[in-house]
């Protein structure tokens, strides 16, 4: 779909959330001169398409007690990694899923981000994909994070 | 963002059963909170307080829209980079330095440096990448991502 400049506005106006008020949709288009109806139109359509992969409450899962994360790499037959790919990322524990190049010194083309409430859990949930991918997988390993170094949102700007 | 777990009786079941129940979506439409409280049997005012609360407690990272990064306009690449320990606070304060950095983490591996560039245009990854390996005298592996899978991930309350 084509974006134009008043469907930036509204993406720059609510990436950071949805104001909690009774007509929220109607507040941000005040916040950027728009109609409630344009936006709730607008906003649809982007959901319609795809640009808004939906509309929901994310659970800070670290809260709820899912503390531990690993990035599990996956080296995958080349013929079946879509197919494969698509079962992994459905899994209720894996919160990011992408097929990436191979590079040097660096066999796997799938990553997974595992989170459970301990490291064995996560161990545990890595041996569930394992056993999914079976043989069509000649190779794993997970990579866990000990420190972080940098961390800003992923921002656009308004006007575009 | 806490990364501490609340305590259990932070969250009553109600509180619970929000978290659940709207991690699968929010309707757009003129009274939102109305719409979506009903199904809870919660008037919009309770919603609203209630998730007032657990945005005040730390239980929610986030609220609102999910857009598809890539369908904004913007182009992200992972990278990977294989830091020798002693020069590691060195190299990260020239990675870190660039505005491209988005996240970065230290991993346990090899490959011991992961960060994401974030870029406006595809065109505008790959000279921050080479500037990296200019400043650092390092490789900096990237690893685009080639397909994107649809995500079943979900957090029980």
């Amino acid at each position: 779909m084509t974006m134009d400049a008043s469907d930036r506005r509204i993406i720059a106006a609510t990436q950071a959330g949805l104001p909690l008020v009774p007509a929220p949709y109607a507040e941000i288009g005040r916040q950027i001169r728009l109609s409630e109806a344009e936006v709730i139109a607008r906003m649809q359509a982007m959901q319609d398409s795809g640009v808004i992969r939906r509309i929901a409450l994310a659970p800070n899962h670290y809260a709820l007690g899912m503390v531990a994360n690993g990035m599990s790499v996956w080296d995958v037959e080349d013929a079946r990694a879509t197919e494969l790919g698509a079962q992994v990322g459905a899994l209720d524990f894996v919160s990011h899923c992408y097929l990436r190049p191979r590079a040097e010194g660096w066999t796997y083309n799938l990553f997974a981000m595992i989170h459970g409430a301990s490291k064995d859990e996560v161990e545990a949930k890595r041996a569930e994909i394992a056993t999914l991918l079976g043989s069509a997988c000649r190779s794993n390993d997970i990579l866990y994070s000990t420190r972080i170094l940098k961390k800003t949102g992923l921002r656009i700007r308004g006007e575009a | 963002m806490r990364r501490v777990p609340l305590p259990p009786e932070a969250l009553d079941p109600v509180d619970r059963q929000i978290l659940n129940a709207l991690q699968d979506g929010f309707p757009i439409g003129e009274h939102p909170f109305a719409k979506a409280g009903a199904a809870l049997n919660l008037s919009e005012t309770a919603l609203i307080e209630r998730l007032r609360h657990l945005r005040e407690i730390g239980a929610i990272t986030r609220f609102g829209p999910f857009y598809d990064a890539a369908a904004m306009g913007g182009a992200f690449c992972l990278c990977a980079m294989q830091v020798p320990a002693a020069d590691f606070e060195r190299v990260m304060t020239l990675v870190n330095a660039h505005p491209e950095v988005a996240h970065n983490y230290e991993r346990t591996h090899r490959l011991n440096m992961w960060f994401v560039l974030a870029a406006e245009t595809p065109e505008g990854i790959a000279p921050v990448a080479d500037a990296i390996e200019r400043e650092t005298g390092l490789k900096v592996l990237r690893f685009p991502k080639l397909e994107e899978f649809f995500i079943g991930f979900r957090v029980s309350a």
